[in-house]
Order: structure tokens, then sequence, then C-alpha cells
């Protein structure tokens, strides 16, 4: 086990060396971004190459990547280009907004995918699994960003209940989010995941519910709802859970999109104004962040399954 | 009484209303898109003289706060968008197929490089990985077929690297092999038919979200440019407060239509799965 475990984690190394090296290519690719960052005609020559001097841009891409690899080791992820923040600063100060708002998505789509879907599953083939199973395949497939301007424009802006913008008032004393900012935004985000959700719920634990170790069960007496909840519901867990952590670098795009409409002040953000601005050094911060949480959710993910279900071969 | 192979699938393909529905539907948007220039009443860049006007007579949809005449820019969107979704799922499916036999049927370092470069491109949060390369190409038709074809390989890989190793180690895979067979018989004769139909089913729901993943990045800027129309930056312009609060003939039909096509094909693959499972007696 010990030995499966630490040869994962050198394939996620190994992976994310690679991921490292493969991003920071792809932005040498997209040009040097001095010219855009010291915009405007009031520049001259001398300036432009004093700043990419400062900046090191001037060096070859190997060495640039070598650098930014030395310093990453250090525990120095550089400066934006832009605001000469740190970029581990800026990734903290945008990380709580992102997680908040991926966390509430990801509890209200757990939720009402494990419900629907064991409904869904228990009365299969009636008129109601019917309408569920629709209703997941129109979740799946309206955009987000299109649901969020329904939204809004529902919520918003005809019924003017809800704010759209943002994620607290502006002048509110304290720090952090208000409930009431988070709602829309965490509903737009959780609608797609959960409409893929609930058929997946629904067939692990129309899977499982035919085993006969559950008419077993059944037959003993203990009760149709004791044998769904306890007995079915507990062996179709791990599949599901894995799906759900599948969910997450699908979150974290939907993020971007979504905290863009709702000027949420989070990774996503941040992400796209870097991308916009050529901000190298904040996409590689990002980048590299998104790609360890994925890749420690792969691991856990894969340990857990080979813990929960002892028929999973170690190879 | 006999019946061949392909006369179960339609024969249960159909009896799946809510699929044979869509199906139809979805036939006549790809209808309707492709007759785009012969029917759409105006040309999709022409500017009018009513700005933002309301559906009327002349614009059964209204027009566009520069005039353009919305039913038109629909069809013609939806060209794009029908298209961009087909050619990127194409390019995915073809190297994602390509590369899952070779990983699936030969194994050993060639399936080692493959499915890591797979678990690399799924370990990037995807849209950061889109929006990055569509800074580098540039935005634009073309560059987001590559892009989503690029991007979206590694599932269908997978796919076909699993199902070729269940294949493989067949019993009528192993006679071909005794038999002497050219290992080129045996990959396309033998094992390539029985994993069309798991990969057809498997591109109708990256059809569905290279559809979506078109018509966001399009309306964050980063897809389809504009005078180009396409559904996602049609809905570009309700990021104005003004345009969504009291122009939603702007910014509903292109959004319906994006809902519309999307669910036709998640229903259509999903009745095509159905159709194809032989456990499923009907």
């Amino acid at each position: 086990m010990a030995k499966y475990v630490l040869k994962r984690i050198g394939i996620a190394m190994f992976v994310l060396l690679l991921i490292t090296i493969i991003e920071y290519g792809l932005m040498s690719l997209a040009g040097n971004p001095i010219e855009i960052l010291a915009g405007g005609p009031r520049v001259n020559e001398g300036m432009l190459a004093q700043k990419a001097q400062n900046l090191g841009l001037d060096k070859p891409v190997y060495v640039q990547y070598f650098y930014w690899l030395r310093e990453l080791l250090r525990g120095n992820l550089g400066v934006s280009y832009k605001s000469y923040q740190s970029v581990s600063s800026l990734l903290a100060s945008h990380i709580g907004p992102t997680l908040i708002l991926m966390g509430t998505a990801l509890i209200i789509s757990t939720f009402v995918s494990i419900i629907a879907g064991i409904y869904s599953a228990v009365h299969v083939h009636s008129r109601s699994d019917y309408l569920l199973q629709s209703l997941a395949f129109l979740g799946q497939s309206i955009p987000g960003f299109f649901l969020a301007l329904i939204l809004i424009y529902i919520f918003g802006i005809r019924l003017g209940v809800l704010p759209t913008s943002g994620m607290r008032e502006l002048g509110a004393a304290g720090s952090g989010v208000q409930f009431k900012y988070l709602i829309i935004p965490a509903i737009v985000l959780s609608v797609e995941m959960t409409g893929r959700n609930i058929r997946y719920v629904r067939s692990s634990m129309l899977e499982i519910l035919g085993k006969e170790y559950l008419r077993a069960a059944e037959g003993k007496g203990i009760g149709r709802r004791r044998v769904i909840f306890v007995h079915a519901f507990r062996n179709a867990f791990v599949p599901i859970l894995t799906v759900l952590a599948m969910e997450i670098p699908g979150l974290f795009g939907g993020a971007v999109v979504i905290e863009q409409i709702f000027s949420w002040p989070g990774l996503g953000m941040l992400t796209m104004n870097a991308v916009l601005q050529r901000d190298y050094p904040v996409i590689m911060g990002v980048c590299l962040l998104t790609a360890i949480v994925v890749l420690i959710t792969n691991l856990v993910t894969d340990i857990m399954y080979v813990v929960a279900d002892p028929s999973v071969r170690i190879k | 009484m006999h019946e061949s192979y392909l006369h179960s699938i339609i024969r249960r393909f159909t009896y799946h209303k809510r699929g044979a529905f869509c199906f139809c539907l979805l036939a006549v948007f790809i209808v309707l898109a492709i007759i785009a220039p012969l029917i759409a009443p105006y040309e999709p860049t022409e500017i009018s003289a009513s700005f933002a006007a309301p559906p009327s007579a002349e614009h059964w949809l209204g027009t566009d706060q520069i005039g353009r005449d919305i039913l038109s820019r629909l069809l013609y969107g939806m060209r794009v968008s029908l298209f961009v979704g087909v050619m990127a799922t194409l390019v995915s499916t073809v190297i994602g197929t390509v590369l899952g036999l070779i990983s699936g049927y030969f194994g050993g370092v060639a399936d080692m490089i493959i499915m890591r470069i797979a678990d690399m491109l799924m370990s990037f949060p995807y849209i950061l990985l889109v929006l990055v390369s569509a800074m580098i190409v540039g935005p634009g038709m073309w560059n987001i077929i590559l892009i989503l074809g690029i991007v979206d390989w590694p599932g269908v890989a997978r796919l076909v690297r699993g199902s070729v190793m269940e294949i493989r180690s067949s019993d009528f895979v192993h006679s071909s092999e005794i038999a002497g067979m050219p290992r080129r018989y045996i990959l396309f004769s033998d094992i390539m038919p029985n994993i069309i139909s798991p990969v057809l089913v498997f591109a109708s729901s990256v059809m569905a979200q290279s559809i979506l993943d078109e018509s966001a990045l399009s309306f964050l800027g980063m897809g389809v440019q504009p005078p180009q129309a396409s559904l996602g930056n049609m809905l570009n312009d309700a990021q104005s407060l003004t345009v969504l609060t009291s122009m939603p003939w702007l910014w509903l039909p292109p959004g319906v239509m994006i809902i519309l096509i999307v669910v036709c094909v998640n229903f259509v693959g999903d009745a095509f799965r159905d159709a194809i499972d032989s456990t499923m007696t009907r």
C-alpha cells in the first residue's frame, strides 16, 4: 500500500513538472508581454529594454524557466507584472472567495443530486423518474452564463430581491462574503454539475439495487427504507464520491465564467484579468495552484478507491 | 425472426420517443444552418436603419444595437456554432481514437507516454488551458476548433484504450492472431467495429460540451470574433445592463437556441446509448 502511494505521488510530481514546462513554453509562444505592459506611445526603446531587464524578460525562455523554477523551490512565485504585488499574496487574497463559491456549489450539488438520484433510482421508469432525468439533462445543457443572465434578470432586475454583483455591500463593516450575494452565483455554478451527478447517482444506485445481497437484506424484513439508505447507499457512496472529486477542475472552469459575470473577486476573475493583460507570473501561479489541487484530489480518490474496495487490484 | 444489428439499433432508437423527437429537431436545425444563406432575410452583417428595434414585421426578431437583423444573425450563428461543435468533436475523436488504439493495442512505452500526456491534459483546469491557448493563437473560429479538439481528446483516448484492452484479450482476436492475420486486419476489422458505438455515444457528449464551450468562450470575447456571428458572441451584448433589462430580444433567442441544440444532442446521444446497449431487451 505504502509503495503504491509513493509511486502515485512520484507520478503526480512528474506530471506537475511537465505541466509547468508546457505552460511556460506556451506562455513564451504567446509573445513578449513587454510591449503590452509598457503600453502607450510615450515609452522609448531604452525604457523598454530597461524594463525587460528588470523583469528578466531579456533572457532566453529556458533560462527564464529555470529561474522561475529555482525561485519556486524557494517558495517565491514571483511578482505580478501589472500590479507589482507578489503572486503568492494575490493568490492568497483571491482564493477565499473562490473556495466559498465552489464549496457552496459543491454542497448544493451533492445534496440535491444524492436525494434526486436515489429517488429516481427507487422509482425507476416512473413518471417522476422521467421528469427528474429530463431536468437533469436540461441542467447539463444550459450554458452557465445564460442561466446567470436569466437569474440576474428575474431576481436582480425584475424582482430586485437579490444582489447580482460583488460579494458584499460596498462600505459594509467587516470583511468576507455576505450570504445573499452568494445565492445566485452558487446556484448557477452548481446546476450543470447537479445535472450530471443526478444521472450518475441514479445509475450507480440502480446497479446496486439489483444486487442479490440487497434482496436478501430486504427479505430479512428490515424495511425498504433502511435497505435503501443504509445498505445500498453505503455501497454506492464510494463511486459517487470519486465522481464528485472529479468535478473540481470543471468547477474551477465554471468559476472563471461565473466570477466574471458576477464580479466575484476570486481566482477566476484574477485569472481572466491576468490572461487579458498577459500577466505571466500570475497565470503561472494560478495554473500551478489548480494543477496541485487537481493532482491531490486525484491521488486521494485513487487511494480511497483502493482502501474502500479491496477488489480494485493494485498493479 | 432474423433482424440485422443496424435494424435492431434503429428500432430501439425510435422506441425512445424523446430521442427520436430530438433527432428530428436537430436535423431541422442542421438543415436551417446549412441553408442559412438562402433563407436569412438579411445579410448577417448588413446594417439597417433601425437600431435596437424590437421585433416587427420587417425584422421578426428585432435588430441589435448597430442595426443588424437578429433572425439572420441567429441563423448564421447557428451555422457557426454547429460547425464548431461538429469539427471540434471530429478533431478530438479522431486524435483520441488513434492514440487510444495505439495505447491499448501496443501497450508498453507508447501507452505510458500517451496516458501521461492524457493525465496531464486532464489535470489542467480545462478552461484555463483553453483561455491560455486562445490568448496565444488569438481568438477566431478555426483556432477555437483546433483548441477544443486538441484539449478534448484524452477522454476518447481513455475510452478507446479501455475497450481495446478488453477486446484484445477476447477469444476471437486470439484466434485471428493464431491464424496469422496481419496486424492491420486485427486492428481495423476485429477491433475497430467493436469500439465504434461507444465512441459515437461519447462523441455526442463531447459535441454538446464543445458547443457549450464555444459559446462560453465567445461570450467572454475569446472565441468567435464579431462581426462573424456565433450564438455565444450574440449573448456578449447582454453583459450591459441596459440590454439585459430592456432588450430581451437581443439575448433570449441565441441563449434558447444554445439550450435547444445542446439538449437535443444530449438526448440523441442518450437514446443511442440505450439503443446499442444489448443488455436492454426491448
